[in-house]
Order: C-alpha cells, then sequence, then structure tokens
C-alpha cells in the first residue's frame, strides 16, 4: 500500500466492510457496529493489529461487517478464544463481541472466569433479552413472565440475572453499560473500555424490533450516562441493588494485575533437554 | 548367571517411599550401563493409598513389561492383594518381605514363588533417621547387580536438598541393606545381574509425558491452554515452566471447552498451539475441533488414552478412544490422528504431528496412552529432528487477498493478525474462497474437496508406520500395544518364526496404498489392540484390504499386554 494513503487517517467508515448485515431492518445491532467502529477510528487502530472475535448468534456476526480481522467461532466461546489470541499475541488489540445468550447462557461459565482473569481484551454484549437468530427464545436476561416464546409459553419461571452484577462480583476491572438508541455515547463507552487495562465488559441494550417490537419502547425509558463511575465495590454494588437495569455509563474501573505472561526466551531447547540426562 | 532382563516389582503402603526407591534403582541401573522401565500402580486414593512400581531392568532398550516378575520386593502388606492380577510370578520368583511385619495376606501365603523375610525395619531402626525403603533399595541393588557407586551418585542428586545428615543416613541405609543382601545370599537365592552396555550415547530418564512435552516444544509449540485431566496432567505441568523458558506460555482454563478454544484463538493469531487431554476432555472438545478443520486453523490435541467410557478407570490404560478420535468431529471434517509408539516415540510423533498440523492447516489430535504416559524409561537420547512448525503464511499486501483460495494442494496460504491488506474472517461457517460466508452447493463442495485434498496430497514419507521384519504373518498394531508385540516377534524370531510388525503411527488420514505396498507378501493378519470392541480392527477393515485370514486379539484396560499373550496368541494361529 502506497505510504501517503496508509498515513491518511482512518475514518469509522474504513473500519466497516462492505458486507451487507444479515440483521433486521431496524435492529439495534447496527447501532453498535457503528459505535465499535467509531471507537476503532478514535484510537487509530491500525486494522490489521485488532481483531473482533465472537460466537454465534445475530450480534456475533459482528465480525465480517468490520475490515479488521475477525474470529466468528462456535456458541459461547467466543471470549476463550479472544483470551487465547491475547495472551499468545501481547501486540494486538482484541475486541470480543455477541449476545446475551452466547455470552451468559451458554457462554456463562467463560464469562465469568474472563472477568476474574483480567486479560486485556473488550467484551462488547449486544444484550437484547432473546435468541433472535433461532427465532425468540428465552435468554438468561429475559423476563421471567415472558410468554413470547413457543420454548417456554408460559414463560420460563426463571429469574434473569443483571450481568452486571455478575461481573463486579466475578472480579471484572472496568464495567459498563450502554444503549444502542445512543451510538455516540457508546462508542465513547467503548473507547474508554478499550483503554482501560485489563478486562472491560460493556452491556449494550440493543432492541430486537422482530421478536420483542415492545423493546422499541426502551428508548423513553433509559436513562443516559446516569451512572457515575465509581472504583469502590461496596458502592457500585449499592447501586446494582436497586438497578432497574435501564440506567447507562461506567459502573466501575479499577486497576488490577493484568494477566499477561512476559513472553521471553530465556533457555534454549538443548538447555531444557539437558534436564532428561542421568 | 548372567539374564537379558529382570523384573521387579515394589510395593508398599502410602509413604513408604515405593515410587522413590523405584525410580533411585532404575536411575542408578541407567548410571551403571543399563536400560529400564518403570511403570507406576497406586490405589485410589488421592494420597497415601498402597502404591506399586514395576521396574523392568535390561542390558538393551526395553519399553514394554514381561510376563512375570522375578522379585516382588513387599515393604509391607498393607493391601498388596490389591495389586494381585499386576503381579504375575511364578515358582522360581521370590517375594521379599519384612520378618516383623505380620499377617501376610493370602495372595502371599498361597503364592507358588517362594518367599524370604529379611530384617528391614529392624536394619533401618539400627540406622540414626534410616528408612526402610533405603535398606530395601540396597537389597534390590545388591540382587539386581547395580553397584553401590551408582545407587549413591542418584542419591547425591535426588537428596542434595535435604542436607548432609538426610544423604548421609540414606547411603548408610543402603550400604546396610546390600549387606543384609550378601548376609543372606543364599536364602534369597536369585541372582539377577545383568551385563551392562557402557554409554556410548548420552542416555535420558523420562515419561511418556515428558516425552510427549518435549515433542512439542522441538516442533515449535510456544502456546498451550490446560485443564487438568488424569493421566494427561503431567504433560501441561511438565509444559507449563518449560513453555515459559522458551519464550511460550500456559494458560490455566476454566474448563476444556476453554482450552480448545483458547488455543485455536492463540492459534489464529500465528502462534503454534496445542492441548492435552484425556477421553472425557476429547469428547467435550470436539464441537471446536470441527471449527479448527473448517476455519483451517491448526491445533494439536494430546489424548493420553485411559480406561472409558466416562470416568471410567482414570488411572489405567486402554486404546478404546480411537472410535472418537477417528469419527467424533461432526459433519465431514477430515483432520490428522498420530499414535506415538514409545515413550521415546512419543517425543518424535508429537513433534511430526505438530509439523503435520501446521502444514495442513488442521486439527491434529495424538493418541497417547496412561502406559505410555505416566512410565518413565531410560533411552538413548533421540536424535535432532527437523519437523519444525512450518505454516505457510499470507504476505503483506497482497491484492485481493482470498484466505480459502482454492490451491492444487488445498494449502491456501494464512493471513496472521498484524499482515496488513489480510484481514479476514475465521469462520465457522461454510465461506467462499474470500472467507465470506456462503452457503452454496459449489462453495461448499469445493472447500470440502479443498480440506481433504490437503490432507490427501500430502507427503507423509516413511513415518506412516513403524514396519519391521518380513514374514508371511503380519501383526498390525498401534500405540503402547507395540512393544509387547514387537518382544513376542523376537521371541519366536529366536524360534525360526519370520513375522512382519506393521504399527501404525499415522491413523488419519488413512493411506491405502503406503498399507497395500506394506502387507505385499503377506498372507496371514493378527491385529493386536486394547480395546473391548475391536475398534482398530473395524478401522482397518474399513479402510484396507486385508487377508482373508486375519485374526485379533483385542481386549480392554486394565492390565497391559505380555508378550506371552501374544506369542501364544500366534502360536495357536499356527
Amino acid at each position: 500500500m502506497d505510504q501517503a494513503v496508509q498515513q491518511k487517517p482512518l475514518t469509522f467508515k474504513d473500519y466497516k466492510s462492505d458486507y451487507k448485515p444479515v440483521w433486521c431492518p431496524g435492529c439495534g445491532d447496527y447501532s453498535v457496529l457503528a459505535s465499535i467502529t467509531k471507537a476503532l477510528a478514535e484510537l487509530k487502530i491500525n486494522r490489521e493489529d485488532c481483531a473482533v472475535i465472537s460466537g454465534i448468534g445475530c450480534s456475533s456476526r459482528i465480525p465480517a461487517y468490520t475490515s479488521v480481522y475477525g474470529f466468528h467461532g462456535i456458541h459461547g466461546r467466543a471470549l476463550a478464544s479472544a483470551t487465547g489470541l491475547k495472551v499468545a499475541r501481547p501486540d494486538l488489540t482484541v475486541i470480543a463481541t455477541g449476545g446475551d445468550g452466547d455470552g451468559f447462557s451458554i457462554g456463562g461459565n467463560h464469562f465469568m472466569h474472563a472477568c476474574r482473569r483480567n486479560v486485556d481484551i473488550t467484551y462488547v454484549v449486544m444484550d437484547n433479552e432473546v435468541y433472535g437468530m433461532t427465532k425468540g427464545q428465552a435468554s438468561p436476561t429475559t423476563a421471567a413472565d415472558w410468554e413470547g416464546s413457543k420454548l417456554t409459553p408460559h414463560g420460563t419461571g426463571v429469574s434473569p440475572f443483571n450481568p452486571l452484577s455478575i461481573a463486579l462480583s466475578a472480579g471484572a476491572s472496568f464495567i459498563a453499560r450502554g444503549f444502542a438508541g445512543d451510538p455516540n455515547g457508546t462508542a465513547k463507552l467503548i473507547c474508554e473500555a478499550m483503554q482501560h487495562k485489563g478486562f472491560s465488559f460493556v452491556q449494550v441494550l440493543s432492541p430486537c424490533v422482530t421478536f420483542r417490537p415492545e423493546q422499541a419502547e426502551w428508548k423513553k425509558i433509559v436513562r443516559k450516562g446516569d451512572i457515575s463511575a465509581s472504583a469502590d465495590l461496596g458502592e457500585a454494588a449499592a447501586f446494582l441493588a436497586t438497578d432497574d437495569g435501564f440506567s447507562t455509563g461506567v459502573l466501575y474501573e479499577s486497576q488490577r494485575p493484568v494477566y499477561q505472561p512476559d513472553l521471553k526466551e530465556t533457555k534454549n531447547l538443548k538447555e531444557i533437554e539437558a534436564s532428561f540426562e542421568l | 548367571m548372567t539374564s537379558q532382563t529382570v523384573s521387579i516389582a515394589i510395593t508398599g503402603a502410602g509413604g513408604a517411599g515405593v515410587m522413590t526407591a523405584g525410580q533411585m534403582l532404575l536411575d542408578a541401573a541407567a548410571k551403571a550401563g543399563l536400560y529400564g522401565l518403570m511403570t507406576r500402580s497406586s490405589g485410589p486414593q488421592i494420597r497415601g493409598g498402597e502404591a506399586a512400581a514395576f521396574i523392568r531392568l535390561s542390558s538393551e532398550p526395553i519399553d514394554c513389561p514381561d510376563d512375570f516378575f522375578d522379585v516382588l520386593f513387599c515393604f509391607d502388606w498393607m493391601n498388596v492383594d490389591r495389586f494381585a492380577a499386576e503381579l504375575p510370578l511364578r515358582p522360581d520368583s521370590v517375594i521379599i518381605g519384612d520378618v516383623d511385619a505380620k499377617n501376610p495376606p493370602d495372595m502371599i501365603t498361597t503364592s507358588i514363588a517362594r518367599q524370604v523375610m529379611v530384617p528391614l525395619s529392624q536394619t533401618a531402626n539400627e540406622v540414626e533417621g534410616g528408612r526402610p525403603n533405603m535398606i530395601g533399595l540396597g537389597i534390590l541393588g545388591e540382587i539386581a547387580g547395580v553397584p553401590l557407586e551408582a545407587l549413591q551418585n542418584v542419591l547425591e542428586r535426588v537428596l542434595k536438598r535435604k542436607g548432609q545428615v538426610a544423604l548421609d543416613a540414606s547411603i548408610e541405609g543402603v550400604k546396610r541393606g546390600m549387606q543384609v543382601a550378601s548376609d543372606l545370599e543364599s536364602e534369597i537365592g536369585i541372582d539377577l545381574h545383568l551385563a551392562s552396555q557402557p554409554s556410548e550415547q548420552t542416555r535420558w530418564s523420562l515419561t511418556g509425558n515428558e516425552s510427549t512435552g518435549m515433542g512439542a516444544l522441538r516442533g515449535g509449540v510456544r502456546f498451550v491452554a490446560a485443564y487438568p485431566i488424569t493421566p494427561a496432567t503431567e504433560v501441561l505441568e511438565w509444559l507449563a515452566p518449560n513453555l515459559e523458558r522458551v519464550g511460550g506460555t500456559l494458560v490455566q482454563a476454566e474448563d476444556e471447552l476453554a482450552s480448545i478454544n483458547m488455543i485455536i484463538g492463540g492459534s489464529f493469531g500465528g502462534v503454534p498451539s496445542l492441548t492435552a487431554t484425556s477421553g472425557p476432555g476429547l469428547a467435550l472438545m470436539t464441537e471446536a475441533l470441527g471449527l479448527a478443520v473448517s476455519a483451517e486453523i491448526p491445533v494439536v490435541v494430546i489424548d493420553v488414552m485411559r480406561g472409558g467410557p466416562s470416568t471410567g478407570i482414570p488411572t489405567k490404560s486402554e486404546q478404546s478412544d480411537l472410535n472418537i478420535a477417528l469419527h467424533g468431529l461432526h459433519g465431514d471434517a477430515p483432520h490428522i490422528v498420530t499414535a506415538p509408539n514409545s515413550i521415546s516415540d512419543c517425543l518424535f510423533t508429537t513433534q511430526w504431528t505438530v509439523h503435520l498440523a501446521e502444514s495442513l492447516q488442521t486439527a491434529a489430535i495424538v493418541l497417547s496412552d496412561q502406559s505410555l504416559g505416566q512410565s518413565r524409561n531410560i533411552i538413548d537420547k533421540p536424535a535432532d529432528l527437523a519437523f519444525v512448525a512450518k505454516r505457510e503464511v499470507a504476505e503483506a499486501g497482497v491484492e485481493n487477498y482470498k484466505r480459502y483460495a482454492l490451491t492444487d494442494s488445498g494449502i491456501s496460504p494464512m493471513a496472521i493478525p498484524g499482515t496488513a491488506g489480510g484481514e479476514y474472517v475465521a469462520d465457522g461457517l461454510e465461506t467462499a474462497e474470500n472467507a465470506r460466508p456462503s452457503s452454496q452447493a459449489e462453495d461448499h463442495y469445493a472447500q470440502l474437496d479443498k480440506r481433504q485434498r490437503k490432507l490427501d496430497q500430502f507427503d507423509y514419507g516413511q513415518h506412516w508406520a513403524q514396519i519391521e521384519g518380513e514374514g508371511e504373518l503380519a501383526v498390525i498394531t498401534f500405540g503402547s500395544v507395540t512393544a509387547p508385540v514387537r518382544e513376542a516377534i523376537k521371541r519366536l524370531a529366536a524360534e525360526g518364526q519370520k513375522i512382519k510388525m506393521i504399527s501404525m503411527r499415522l491413523l488419519s488420514p488413512a493411506l491405502p496404498d503406503k498399507f497395500e505396498d506394506a502387507m505385499k507378501g503377506v498372507s496371514k493378519a493378527l491385529v493386536v489392540e486394547q480395546t473391548h470392541s475391536k475398534q482398530f480392527y473395524r478401522y482397518l477393515r474399513s479402510e484396507f484390504d486385508l487377508p482373508k485370514d486375519t485374526n485379533v486379539l483385542a481386549k480392554p484396560g486394565p492390565l497391559p499386554f505380555r508378550p506371552a499373550e501374544i506369542v501364544n496368541k500366534i502360536k495357536e494361529l499356527g
């Protein structure tokens, strides 16, 4: 590539691919895609030095719609693959993306352990409280009495959980919530998350117009930026105790040691082999 | 008398120092110019249960257990009967016990072997800080002709951290033990001195799991994700510090689903990556292995097989993961399956498999097993081999880069993150050449063909099998069963019978042409494997042409194959 072209600053559009998303018109994920690409442009990340990693679901299609390196793996395992990539290649910027079913149900165990491991990756979850790709089933964030799914016609009867509470108790060092209806605010949150050293988690409320049309009301309920960032666990926990799920902003940020082994060679193979000699 | 090999079993309660004494005897014998093998067995207790060390020493390289033990040395009678099936004795074997140990179990009192009681704890008590296991080590050293200086050398190496007092007590204990054995020479009545072979080559003492770890490093693996499981854990524990030394790293994962997906992530980043597990873990990993095949991301999974299914017999060997390794993936997912045929070969096969996975950009499974992984062997230092991870990568700035380009070889240059112009999405979805998801028939056909073609066209050289000898009868086997098969064939050769051995190292892809070549002049076959449902025989039948006269010797774990069983089966065939 021509040097002059390379040096020209990239705009958010340069981080989008020319591939047309499979999403329904009006899906919140379009807006989250824009927020991610804006954050990449804002932080001037080289396209080749960034990878977006996902699992399975509507929102997990995002890697193909960006122009950076992408990895669209299997259901629920985005964080595991992202962790492996970052630890093996600490020079890269690694973003994991996905939905509430992928991240909190089938991938729930990895979510918990990614929070406590604190590898320097950013995890953006587009939460629409439903499995969209399989045509509308309840997820771990769906209200217990939602009767819109053929799979659970009387509602799940199971209480949803608050992903921010899980992240906080599992030890995540950066926790935020954004809203697809506020793409610039969300881009700012993702920027902050990417700049944070360690594991950063951003839940983005991203309405599903097809299976949860009532979520169109979210734009009236969501309070933009009403959470104030705290470095105090007790304060953040107290906020979550009365959280209705529609506050946005950074909930918690603290500095913890980042999991990143030093990849420095100190011995050659011959020296290691010598340990087998009698 | 100078015999070719001797076999010694040592048993005792947990904490009696059985494994310590066993390994010291093995290492000292190696110092004295012998070869050897030590297999461990223990009760189900996490700590403190009864333990047994099975040692075979030889003038020549040895890698399987013999038919019988010459000596059974019991520090005490604690649950020794639990090992009865693992302790075949004959009339001229000797059971050595402590004269002060009371109430020997029926297994001892009714044994066909002679019994000699020696003053074990008495002698230990005479030494300040003395321990019965050091007296035992001295007795066994004297019987097996392992000289004091070799034993002393090993003691100095192993006990130097424990201080001079502990070392002196152990050396004194060993000396007293040797004296006890020589005082009671006629009662013990067995002389197991072997002719030692002076070392021309450096010898190594290592387990199969360590050998596997070294093979991974030599192959270029620099990222490992790990979830503990018996009997594979030592591969990972050995790799953890050693990867760090060579500039790589190991992450302990939260489960096997994480470990396999982590290494896929690491390898997507261009770093040769591996994990080790056993059957239950492999079962959890098979979905992700399909992804590695589809997205063409090289990964290596070491499966140290144990008795299955389910939790099965975690501490004992079996070859019964063959089916899942070959056929466990969903969809049409051509991949590599290999099997090392000895502890030494764990190094070669792992190194070679990393090379294959990297070259072919696909998933590979190495079928080791508990008997290889957890046994310790004295071997000649393996030669340096040139198989190092070699992945075809895309250069920066390629116009119109196509990750899954339909090349003749089926191998397409892989863009590694950091390479400008190579940005693509690795995908579990079927894709077109340009890595864009596609559900078009022509793309699916083309990519399926490509992923099969690259495996079929690759030149695997002579490493696909270990072929030894000639004869109308061929014994076909794989993995850890190779050693007893080889020894059985050697014994029959001494009686004038010529038999060919084909031990398969590459199980997938199957190479029917090479197999046919290897079977030229063979009219009769015997398949030997450690499974219950004849998995290997069924695999051979599905992939290759076998002689009409083909027989099977299949038995599941937990007991190892002994050469005599195979000799008897061959004789039975006539």
